[in-house]
């Protein structure tokens, strides 16, 4: 080896290069991993605004940790097949799996305290492919981008009241939502809510014409307002005794899945902004819930809902949401996922 | 001795750029796409699966024309110590390029997501869903990732070193294009 004296001047400078080289290598790989950039919205950092102050929910999803498991099919009656080339729109039944849950990050949240519902689905089509999805009875999203969805995260996490005062003041869109959550009546049963996609994507058929749409599933079963005072008379657990005895009771419970089809010009990048009134919609067909299944063994526990797992036909739009959440339900699903043991699969037997 | 190799074969020389370009944007894309909720993410994440399991074939075909043609010898007057870290480095590069490709796509098996490529190529799942393997292989995929990252720097690093110091023919019989031992540039 060269001994560190006697290296000729041009090995020196080559060294100085060497040093050069590998140093901003590592930086330049620093930056990309965001060790930089203590500002950048990770999927770590909105995961700690969904923390609640009593500590993180170990074992179970980040947000919408509360649920419960079903199976059932999804009856596509064809009229599908106009809009998209996705073969889950042919006619026909296709296995389908999913979740209902409420919109907190604790599990054991009383039910009458929780405003957002929502429903996690994966729809299985012959050819392998897969369509999952995230959807929330509210009819509008809170907020129009990731940034300020985590930023209202924060507002509401603090005691200051004028917190949430600012929020508004720099998140105006968040009316419409405020009022939903305000106005709309409660139900007692998840088969009484309506469940919205809010996030564009685009459609394509057989031919290769695109659209912009968003999807709803809109319940069968009859609407039976009741005041939140009276949930929460009814049990911390009510929705989950309820879908359970009512699926037992009065068989398979049915959704129509509605899809609307944007115009022109449409605001497809904001699901905090409905699209007018009168917009082309399609029934395309229907979710029958046949089961239901705790979550703790439930085969609902192990997917994760991303809802930019789709199939050929269906591809996300320049609606932000869709990719911030297929990388923050990864994380969530690679923490719960190592934390599966303090969520055992069968109830621990407690003396 | 008649007839020593003192370069690596074209296809070779050509497959060990091609790669270390790759594997370069792999490791970068890797730790980007996982700091951030942006638009970016999700082609991040295509190119990513797509290229590893494009990286995985050419490793086999890397290794099968290494098998087959061999490798230049070390110059004879460098020190035993480094002509084993040489070895060493480039057993744990190999197994880092085999390694990190089958633990990317069996990680997204254990968390039973659909691993579909650019172009909608779909690769069935031939391990089911499993939150201890997902966490085990989750951990040594991203872990090694790191590991992989500084041994590509040590690489980097005693292949200047070869080439700029010891001007002993190492980085001429991977290099590209043929090297003239001189200062002055190749025309």
């Amino acid at each position: 080896m060269n001994q560190s004296g006697n290296l000729p001047r041009s090995g020196l400078g080559s060294l100085v290069l060497i040093a050069a080289v590998l140093g901003g290598a590592a930086a330049a790989f620093a930056y990309t991993a965001g060790w930089l950039s203590p500002g950048r919205l990770t999927p770590e950092r909105m995961i700690v605004a969904l923390t609640p102050p009593s500590g993180a929910p170990l074992g179970h999803r980040r947000n919408h940790a509360k649920g419960i498991c079903f199976t059932g099919i999804f009856e596509a009656n064809g009229n599908g097949v106009e809009l998209s080339k996705a073969r889950v729109f042919e006619r026909g039944a296709y296995p389908a799996l999913g979740r209902f849950n409420l919109g907190t990050a604790d599990p054991n949240a009383v039910d009458a305290t929780v405003r957002v519902r929502g429903l996690g689905l994966q729809i299985a089509a012959a050819d392998g492919d897969e369509w999952r999805m995230a959807l929330i009875n509210p009819p509008v999203f809170a907020v129009s981008t990731p940034q300020a969805f985590h930023d209202l995260l924060i507002a509401s996490g603090k005691k200051d009241p004028e917190a949430m005062k600012i929020f508004i003041q720099s998140n105006p869109e968040f009316a419409a939502f405020a009022t939903w959550a305000r106005t709309a009546p409660w139900t007692a049963s998840y088969a009484e809510e309506p469940y919205h996609g809010l996030n564009s994507f685009i459609f394509t058929d057989a031919k290769g014409g695109e659209r912009a749409v968003r999807w709803s599933l809109l319940p069968t079963a009859q609407i039976v307002p009741i005041s939140q005072a009276e949930l929460e008379k009814r049990g911390p657990d009510f929705l989950e005794q309820e879908i359970v005895e009512r699926v037992r009771t009065a068989g398979p419970q049915r959704w129509t899945m509605v899809t609307t089809v944007a115009d022109p010009g449409d605001p497809t990048a904001d699901p905090s902004k409905p699209w007018p009134e009168g917009r082309r919609t399609v029934q395309v067909g229907t979710l029958v819930v046949q089961r239901i299944e705790q979550e703790r063994d439930g085969p609902c526990r192990d997917i994760n809902f991303d809802p930019t797992v789709l199939p050929k036909g269906i591809r996300v739009s320049d609606d932000p949401f869709p990719a911030a959440r297929s990388s923050v339900y990864r994380k969530s699903y690679d923490l719960r996922a190592a934390e599966a043991g303090d969520y055992p699969r069968t109830e621990a037997a407690r003396p | 001795m008649s007839n020593t190799l003192h370069r690596f074969a074209p296809i070779q020389r050509l497959l060990h750029w091609l790669m270390a370009a790759c594997i370069i944007a792999m490791l970068f894309i890797g730790v980007g796409m996982v700091s951030t909720v942006a638009p970016a993410y999700l082609p991040l994440i295509l190119i990513h699966k797509t290229l590893g399991v494009t990286l995985l074939a050419l490793v086999v075909i890397r290794l099968a024309l290494r098998l087959h043609y061999g490798a230049p010898p070390l110059p004879a007057d460098l020190p035993p110590a480094i002509k084993l870290g040489a070895r060493l480095s480039h057993l744990a590069l190999y197994g880092f390029m085999i390694a990190m490709p089958l633990l990317g796509i069996t990680m997204l098996w254990a968390a039973a997501y659909p691993v579909v490529l650019y172009g909608g190529i779909q690769i069935p799942a031939l391990l089911p869903q499993s939150d201890r393997a997902h966490t085990l292989l989750w951990n040594a995929h991203f872990y090694l990732g790191f590991a992989f990252f500084a041994l590509v720097l040590l690489h980097v690093a005693a292949a200047l070193f070869h080439a700029l110091i010891r001007r002993d023919g190492v980085f001429g019989s991977i290099a590209l294009f043929p090297l003239r031992n001189t200062t002055t540039p190749a025309e």
